[in-house]
């Protein structure tokens, strides 16, 4: 099985959120960034995973700049065969997504995976705007993928339930927690990884459909209201009278 | 001219009448796509809304996002919309983004309010560290609604219903089974719940958990570390990494309240930290704190529960 999944950067999820120019940018300084965490622990993982049991090749695609090509080393490091950098700067969703639909299209892959969402920008868009482009079925949210010849059986969390689905390949799959578990690449790894393939493909025309203008912070949240805790009959009247959540 | 998908296999839902509002709030034609089963009564509910008309497609009746696309896509195309609203859930994240392609759409992902006066949309950013202002470039939008951003709102009277059919094509995914769970809360959806993390040292010690969460009608729901070493199951794991809720009340016993854990929990509206370390993150966030160890404070909290819900009836 010929497996493409899609990898993003994210900022290190400790790091502190911040913009410039007039909160008009997102402030990179002393930023960060790895391999972003639906993609890396979810996607990548499985996709190994069903490559280790059944065979097949798993390419990673990242459509990003050269300074980028650090958090490509550690998906290969974490397994992946081979890269792929589409050199431009991934502008919006629509943007990112016409360009992995462009190479996927003539690389006849039989499953595209994504991660959920993208943890800076949390859109969730991606992996659907692929699937659309190629015309192939889209599963959105997969908790459990597993794979029997052409045919994919899943699991994705319902409103108040877990539903079980088939599709037949090729296909895309936006994965979420419960795929698969987290891999820490190891020695030998590390050391593959330098020397796999790494192709830079040229994007192609597209113009972007979306833009960020500009960045807020929230309001700060006002001062936490302490209770002694021999006194929680005071608790559940605050949450009842003053909070009204009770 | 205004569309709306909402999915209304089970009921309308809540989120369903707050896409319809927004909708309403946007434009004063707003035309409801829907597929599935519930009755013409039921939907032309939808008109008390704000909903003009609602159309609906019984030949699609599941959720496969081809299908629906083609389907939203085609009315969409027929009453000449120039937005398409949905509901930023299971089914928006599939089909927004496809319908998004198929109509050169620009797509704004979890609004959490209306469009301001310069037409940005603001969204949550940096899974609710901050919030972005995004602007659509194309001709027709797409906007996706954070559920529990806005509240539903009555402003009419019943609507007529328009059935349609066969606008889907075939599906490609085949659904083989719906497990339900028995008689638990979905964490997403809860209003209430209960969290608890490595503070309780072990499994053994989640009773008083499942009890408060019983006698409040909320769900459970855990820090990482609980989920990884087994204790709890993995559904329950809340967080940037796990699942992100917006509750009206979120109680934390025992969880530091790292950034990657109130990543998936800073949109609660009310928030209660049990933590014996004063010093503990979580307090920074939190609306009520109680310095204590959750052994003796979780038993008195439930008892003083019951008392609360004994005096109520
Ligand atoms: C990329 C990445 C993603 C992550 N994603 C997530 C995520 O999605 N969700 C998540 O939760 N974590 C996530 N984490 C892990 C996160 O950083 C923290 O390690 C984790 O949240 C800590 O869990 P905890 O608060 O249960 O445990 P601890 O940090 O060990 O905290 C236990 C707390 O319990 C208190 N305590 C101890 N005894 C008692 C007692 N008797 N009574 C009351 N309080 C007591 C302690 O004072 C302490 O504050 C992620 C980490 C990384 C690197
Ligand atoms: N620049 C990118 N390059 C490659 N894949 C991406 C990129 N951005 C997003 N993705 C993929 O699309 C998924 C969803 O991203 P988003 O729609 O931004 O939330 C991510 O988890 C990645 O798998």
């Amino acid at each position: 099985m010929k497996i493409l999944v899609c990898i993003s950067k994210s900022p290190d999820t400790t790091s502190k959120v911040a913009f410039t120019d007039g909160n008009t940018k997102f402030d990179e300084n002393g930023v960060q960034y790895i391999v972003n965490p639906y993609d890396e622990w979810y996607a990548l993982v499985r996709a190994l995973e069903i490559k280790e049991a059944g065979g097949g090749q798993v390419t990673i695609v990242t459509v990003g700049a050269a300074t980028d090509e650090a958090v490509i080393r550690k998906a290969l490091a974490i397994g992946a065969d081979e890269a792929v950098r589409i050199d431009a700067d991934p502008k919006d969703a629509y943007y990112t997504a016409t360009q992995i639909a462009e190479y996927a299209k003539s690389n006849g892959f039989d499953l595209i995976l994504t991660g959920k969402e993208t943890i800076n920008y949390n859109g969730s868009q991606v992996g659907g705007m692929i699937a659309e482009a190629l015309d192939l079925p889209f599963v959105s949210l997969a908790e459990k993928l597993d794979v029997n010849g052409s045919t994919l059986t899943l699991e994705r969390e319902i409103a108040g339930g877990v539903q079980v689905i088939e599709v037949a390949t090729p296909a895309v799959v936006s994965c979420a927690k419960g795929m698969a578990e987290q891999r820490i690449p190891n020695m030998r790894g590390i050391m593959a990884a330098r020397t796999k393939p790494l192709t830079v493909v040229a994007p192609v025309a597209v113009e972007d459909l979306t833009s960020y203008v500009s960045y807020t912070m929230p309001n700060a949240k006002s001062a936490v209201k302490m209770i002694n805790p021999e006194n929680m009959d005071e608790l559940v009247e605050l949450l009842h009278n003053e909070a009204k959540v009770i | 001219m205004i569309i709306v998908y909402i999915n209304s296999t089970n009921g309308l839902s809540k989120s369903a009448l707050e896409t319809v509002t927004y909708g309403k709030k946007l434009g004063a034609d707003v035309t409801v796509v829907t597929n599935g089963n519930a009755s013409a009564d039921l939907l032309s509910t939808l008109g008390e809304y704000g909903a003009s008309k609602v159309i609906v497609d019984r030949s699609v009746d599941g959720e496969d996002a081809q299908q629906l696309t083609r389907l939203i896509a085609s009315v969409a195309q027929t009453v000449g919309a120039n937005t398409v609203i949905f509901s930023h859930d299971l089914i928006g994240k599939a089909v927004a983004p496809r319908l998004s392609v198929r109509l050169k759409a620009g797509l704004v992902s979890g609004a959490i309010s209306i469009p301001e006066a310069d037409g940005t949309v603001k969204v949550n950013v940096f899974s609710g560290k901050a919030m972005g202002a995004v602007k659509v470039n194309s001709a027709t939008k797409i906007i996706s609604l954070l559920p529990n951003s806005i509240q539903p709102e009555v402003s009419g009277a019943a609507c007529s219903v328009e059935e349609t059919s066969g606008q889907g094509g075939i599906a490609a995914i085949k659904v083989i089974s719906t497990k339900k769970p028995e008689g638990e809360i979905p964490l997403p959806e809860a209003e209430l719940v209960v969290s608890a993390g490595r503070g309780l040292k072990g499994p053994e010690n989640w009773g008083m958990i499942e009890e408060m969460a019983k006698l409040l009608g909320a769900a459970t729901a855990c820090s990482r570390p609980v989920a990884d070493i087994g204790w709890r199951p993995h559904h329950e794991h809340v967080g940037q990494t796990g699942v992100a809720i917006r509750p009206n009340l979120y109680i934390a016993v025992g969880i530091s309240g790292a950034i990657q854990h109130l990543a998936g929990v800073n949109g609660s509206k009310v928030i209660v930290v049990v933590n014996t370390d004063p010093e503990a993150p979580f307090f920074k966030a939190a609306d009520y704190g109680i310095v204590g160890d959750a052994f003796e404070v979780v038993p008195r909290l439930n008892e003083a529960i019951k008392k609360f819900k004994a005096a109520q009836h």
